[in-house]
């Protein structure tokens, strides 16, 4: 079980090399799962329930202006999610504002022009933006890697051209003084839940025969297609629930802002969740979801720098992703499960 | 009127066939994600300016420095940042973005805003074509739109650097296994492309102001002729170029130009649902569907 690999940048004196080796504890607690005692117990809990409570505790402890930002960061983590879980099974997204937008558009026209309350209107944007997208995206299911990547970037870029042009749905003004949901600690809670829910669902999804499928896709998708599946069906699925999770994000935006326009389509939808994933590390779900929750509270911190704001998080950007290319949270749970020391390299 | 349309439609195809050469070398042709492009397009526009104005250097002494200045910097970013992050292409291409970004909001942030930043022209003379009157500074794009695709098509295939760009978007072990040294290749392919960058920035930019969001549009623009074209491809480029100069132009005049953005988009996606390596693309069937 000992993971092994070399270090070429550490101060390293005459042949060394570090040497990775797992935890006593996790070997028991996960790979041949005997817990014996309330430690190991803990050892498995920690990292699930502990941010749990300290994103609850943060959340409804913080000032008015951060409940907000923490809201956001949600709404971008929820994004990022959806992100990896394309990622996983094969099909690299730009255009995560195309789910956002959708959804967001959907929960605010129905809520503008019909005056459905929004404990309908985001469920129905969610559903409706998922099943949208889907068939949006359809016909370049059978898209490889970058071209599947490049379609998904124009798409939201030409839905936001064409409103801007057609003047549908408000135009350039957007459809503004929606119904808010009621108080700001529903609000909370909901995003809250989604947000959890949405992460240890899909990483448990992630574990069965189903998601083994979908990273076979990911790896070798002419192999699934010998072994008899219908990749398409699977591809097709898996749009649908990322895209659900991202419209969710959208229409409930829409009702928190009280806003939709076409903001919604904007670079920014597709990039943040890009970037987490860059930050947090790619396939695991967490590390996106964690890399939203490093990156959108750094962005409202450096408001203080007026100009120079966007310089230095596209600085300390780049920083993240070049100085620890594997991800903020693969890099933790490294640091967890396994424990390093500096071996002899023998010849 | 016509006319007119037509050859300003020609004439602004020359002008994406400039921005895009430097990209398609980098990106199609090497294999390397420069995101930062459009920011090197303008950082080579406000050293020009710099040189000129603030350090008072004759034309010819500021312009070809500011070429060489940008291909250096755009050496190191490779150097520096890219290297790190080789074979990743979601890093790759998130750490040159951020560069960019950095880069372009930084001139923002110094001021480099305003009617001031213009780039001197080619002067006052203009040539009369079909009754449409020429100005010198676009007879200079159209010139140097076909000397530096030219010289591009040449160097690629008859000099040795040119051939090894190739060989690393081909299959970067085997050029190693043939003595190519990957690294250096890259990093000159790189270089390379921010040079041409900042060639197209001096002749494109005396027709307005140096404008830093004329970095995004710039690498919008770029990406959108590679696609359409196919990565990799200098005839696809041409092509490309006159597709979607051409449809802009003349959507812009008859439709309005809200419609201009829609038309390229719409031509992009087109091209991806039919052919998805673009029009003169090399990828092989398999590698872009299944």
């Amino acid at each position: 079980m000992a993971a092994v690999a070399t270090n070429p940048t550490a101060p390293s004196p005459a042949r060394q090399r570090k040497e990775r080796l797992d935890r006593g504890i996790k070997v028991r607690s996960e790979d041949i799962y005997a817990l014996n005692s309330w430690r190991e117990l803990a050892y498995l809990l920690a990292p699930r329930v502990l941010p749990v409570i300290l994103v609850l505790l943060l959340g409804f402890g913080a000032p008015l202006y951060w409940q907000r930002v923490l809201l956001s960061t949600m709404v971008f983590g929820l994004l990022a999610i959806s992100w990896d879980l394309l990622a996983q099974a094969g099909m690299v997204c730009l255009g995560q504002a195309l789910f956002f937008g959708v959804g967001a558009y959907i929960a605010g026209i129905l809520n503008h022009y019909f005056g459905i309350t929004p404990f309908v209107t985001i469920p129905l944007g969610a559903l409706g933006g998922g099943l949208l997208c889907t068939l949006l995206l359809l016909p370049v299911l059978r898209l490889r890697g970058i071209y599947f990547a490049m379609v998904t970037l124009i798409l939201p870029l030409m839905i936001e051209r064409i409103i801007e042009a057609t003047k549908i749905f408000g135009g350039t003004e957007g459809i503004s003084g929606l119904t808010p949901l009621p108080g700001h600690g529903l609000e909370l809670f909901l995003i809250m839940a989604a947000f959890w829910i949405a992460l240890f669902g899909f990483r448990r999804m992630m574990t069965s025969d189903y998601g083994l499928v979908l990273k076979g896709i990911n790896d070798n998708d002419r192999a699934v297609m010998s072994a008899g599946l219908n990749i398409y069906r699977y591809k097709a699925q898996i749009l649908f629930l990322a895209g659900s999770t991202g419209a969710f994000a959208g229409a409930f935006m829409t009702h928190a802002y009280q806003f939709v326009g076409m903001p919604v389509f904007a670079l920014d939808y597709s990039i943040l969740p890009i970037a987490s994933a860059a930050v947090g590390g790619l396939g695991t779900l967490a590390g996106p979801a964690l890399g939203a929750f490093i990156l959108v509270p750094m962005s409202e911190l450096l408001r203080g720098f007026g100009g120079l704001r966007i310089v230095i998080y596209a600085v300390l950007l780049v920083v993240f992703t070049v100085g620890l290319p594997e991800g903020v949270f693969h890099f933790l749970r490294r640091k967890y499960t396994q424990f390093e020391r500096w071996a002899e390299v023998s010849k | 009127m016509l006319t007119g349309y037509l050859i300003y439609g020609l004439i602004n195809s020359v002008v994406l066939v400039l921005v895009a050469l430097g990209f398609n070398l980098t990106f199609g042709i090497s294999g390397v994600a420069n995101f930062a492009f459009g920011a090197l397009y303008v950082t080579a526009g406000f050293l020009a300016w710099i040189g000129l104005n603030t350090l008072s250097l004759p034309y010819w002494v500021s312009a070809p420095l500011a070429v060489l200045i940008t291909a250096v910097l755009a050496g190191l970013l490779y150097r520096v940042v890219v290297l790190r992050v080789r074979g990743l292409v979601v890093s790759e291409v998130i750490a040159t973005f951020g560069v960019g970004l950095a880069l372009l909001e930084l001139f923002r942030f110094l001021g480099f805003i305003g009617f001031e930043y213009t780039l001197p022209d080619a002067g006052d003379f203009g040539v009369s074509v079909l009754g449409v009157v020429i100005d010198s500074q676009r007879l200079l794009i159209v010139a140097m739109g076909a000397a530096l695709t030219a010289f591009l098509w040449l160097f690629t295939r008859y000099t040795t650097t040119g051939r090894a760009f190739r060989a690393i978007a081909q299959d970067e072990h085997t050029a190693l296994t043939l003595g190519i040294n990957t690294e250096r290749t890259a990093t000159i392919a790189v270089a390379f492309g921010a040079g041409y960058a900042a060639v197209a920035a001096l002749v494109i930019l005396p027709l307005g102001t140096i404008a830093v969001n004329e970095g995004y549009n710039v690498l919008v623009n770029a990406l959108a002729v590679c696609i359409v074209g196919g990565l990799g491809s200098t005839l696809g480029v041409i092509v490309a170029s006159f597709l979607i100069g051409m449809a802009q132009t003349l959507t812009a005049a008859y439709l309005g130009t809200h419609w201009m953005m829609i038309v390229s988009l719409v031509a992009i996606l087109l091209i991806l649902l039919v052919r998805p390596s673009g029009l003169f693309g090399s990828h092989k069937q398999l590698e872009e569907r299944i």
